[in-house]
């Protein structure tokens, strides 16, 4: 079997277990492409809030994700952004002040049902923080981690080489696999990251400001890569960058501080939420088009 | 821009006079800062000086004595109370093996697990948790003879009743120097930084997993030394061990469960010191030297292991 063949069958390997773990049967190529009302949804929200010892930090979010979009979240600092994206994969349960309210559905299923086991949830829904975070061991161990954990036994070096071709790093570390990744530079870690997050081979992968810690070349590498993954995954995306943002997305969700009347308390509210090219062309609400023109933020 | 005519000479000039201004102004230090520096450096000195000879004095003072005494006939002999050229060490150090390897047995499961409940379960935010961490932090300060009376009451009569024998002394120890190993613990596990746990747990991971295949592996080095600093404490202690049995005088090769008596090697130390006779106080000090050398060793080497695999974050 050639290399390419294998790769072959890693990938569809991967679709059919990333599809059977979520359980939807759709294969590559059945979805549907057309106007977005009729597009298959993986997060609904309605209604969503997220409270840190009782206070909201951000709330009233109705917005739903589309699958094999890139989903970009921008706005201020202390918009709730993070707040937002870490509930997505219920990485907030680990505050333990944390609440969520209102509906969040995953491919139609409440994610904060009492059944459903946040383990599980990560499983499906991958993610990649704002600072480079590879494990202290080696390359190799990095990217196997999540497949072993998982009880994958053989073919682990067929699903390493897989995640690290997926996220663009397999030619510059196929040498070097058993060396510490703490030796990579900053954006290698990040893609590291990247194919560590794929290797366990989600549905959906949410990237919190993965590159605000990036030079802008790692930046470039990493931005080819959200458009080549999403063929593949759904991407949700916390970004800062407003250019990032529109080089990368599909659709655009803008989030605003809001304070109440005696400014005691703040939170995070949706504005706007709609294709990219609308929101950075020819937004419907004036203050999304402040922000994304450079007036206020 | 002036041309190189009139402007240039001045603008030389005006320069030349900053530097000398400069140089003035950098060069000039005055006296008084120079003695105090000299004299705060040369105080700081001095307390190190200080602390150095006290060790510096016992080293010496162990050499001159015992070195007559230092003999491989040490760690094979049996002490002798008629014979002190024959006298040895061997009972005391076969005593003192079995009793540090008590300690981690006991130590090193239960210090981690203490340490792993308070970093990674405990709520912080109860108060019967920070009652706890005060406790642990209290206990590795409560003098050894406490823990002594303790294991007396507890582990040699009391609900345990295991009488004089060498495991009792050997828990009596592990109870001494279980704070010391939960604190060191703690902080090796507290140097793991959450990033290491949040992508552990992102993939997917139980926190089980989490905590036993990537916050465990990256404290392994920080708890090692905590544990080899222990037990070099346990080494050394003395007092507890005259209060649950380590009697002075054995000359038969001890075991863990024998209610026969077993002895340590301070607790012989102590009684070849005691004794008037030039030879055997010779005995006791080639004895300080034997433990003096391993305890530098299990020190050493624990901080070659702190350097060699610390983890920098």
């Amino acid at each position: 079997m050639t290399q390419d063949e294998s790769r072959a069958g890693t990938g569809r390997q991967t679709r059919e277990a990333a599809a059977e773990r979520a359980a939807i049967a759709v294969r590559p190529g059945e979805f549907n492409h057309g106007p977005s009302g009729v597009r298959e949804k993986v997060f609904e929200m309605k209604g969503v809030e997220v409270l840190y010892g009782g206070v909201s930090a951000v709330k009233d979010i109705t917005m739903d994700v589309h699958r094999n979009d890139v989903t970009a979240l921008i706005g201020p600092s202390g918009c709730g952004k993070s707040t937002l994206i870490r509930c997505l994969n219920r990485m907030n349960d680990l505050i333990p002040s944390a609440e969520v309210r209102g509906e969040l559905l995953y491919h139609g299923e409440d994610l904060y049902g009492s059944t459903v086991d946040p383990v599980q949830v990560r499983k499906l829904i991958g993610m990649v923080f704002q600072k480079p975070n590879p494990f202290p061991k080696s390359i190799y161990d990095n990217v196997a981690f999540g497949p072993r954990i998982l009880g994958e036994k053989d073919d682990l070096d067929a699903t390493v080489e897989g995640a690290l071709r997926g996220a663009a790093l397999w030619e510059e570390v196929k040498d070097r696999l058993e060396d510490n990744a703490f030796g990579l530079s900053g954006g290698q870690q990040q893609r590291l990251c990247i194919a560590r997050c794929i290797a366990v081979q989600p549905d959906t992968i949410l990237m919190d400001e993965p590159c605000s810690a990036l030079d802008p070349i790692s930046t470039g590498k990493i931005e080819d890569l959200m458009i080549e993954l999403k063929e593949q995954f759904s991407i949700v995306i916390v970004t800062h960058n407003m250019q990032q943002a529109a080089r990368v997305s599909d659709r655009t969700a803008f989030l605003m501080v809001e304070l109440d009347a005696d400014e005691d308390n703040r939170w995070g509210r949706l504005v706007e939420y709609d294709e990219t090219e609308k929101i950075f062309t020819n937004p419907s609400d004036s203050r999304t088009e402040d922000y994304v023109s450079g007036k206020v933020g | 821009m002036t041309g190189p005519g009139a402007a240039a000479p001045r603008n030389r000039l005006a320069t030349a006079g900053a530097r000398a201004t400069t140089q003035a102004m950098l060069r000039n230090q005055p006296r008084g800062d120079v003695i105090r520096n000299t004299a705060f450096a040369g105080l700081l000195l001095l307390a190190i000086l200080i602390a150095l000879a006290g060790l510096l004095a016992l080293l010496i003072q162990a050499f001159a004595k015992g070195s007559s005494a230092l003999s491989l006939d040490l760690f094979t002999n049996p002490p002798s109370t008629a014979f002190p050229e024959k006298a040895g060490f061997r009972p005391a150090i076969i005593g003192s093996l079995e009793l540090i390897a008590g300690v981690i047995l006991f130590v090193i499961p239960v210090g981690i697990g203490a340490a792993l409940y308070l970093e990674e379960y405990a709520d912080k935010t109860r108060w019967w948790n920070r009652l706890i961490e005060v406790n642990i932090q209290n206990l590795a300060a409560v003098p050894s003879i406490i823990y002594g009376i303790l294991g007396l009451a507890f582990i040699v009569r009391g609900p345990f009743d295991l009488g004089f024998i060498l495991a009792a002394g050997s828990l009596t120890l592990a109870l001494l120097v279980l704070p010391m190993v939960i604190i060191a613990a703690r902080e090796a596990i507290r140097a793991v930084p959450d990033s290491i746990r949040q992508g552990s747990l992102a993939l997917g991971a139980t926190k089980w997993q989490t905590i036993r295949r990537q916050v465990l592996p990256a404290s392994v080095p920080g708890i090692a030394t905590g544990v080899i600093l222990a037990v070099s404490r346990a080494l050394g202690e003395t007092a507890p061990l005259l209060l649950v049995g380590a009697t002075v005088f054995v000359t038969f090769d001890p075991t863990p469960f024998s209610p026969d008596g077993y002895s340590a090697m301070p607790v012989q130390i102590f009684n070849y010191a005691v004794r008037p006779q030039e030879e055997f106080q010779a005995l006791a000090a080639a004895g300080i030297i034997v433990m003096l050398i391993v305890l530098l060793a299990m020190n050493s080497f624990a901080i070659w292991l702190r350097n060699r695999y610390e983890q920098r974050w």
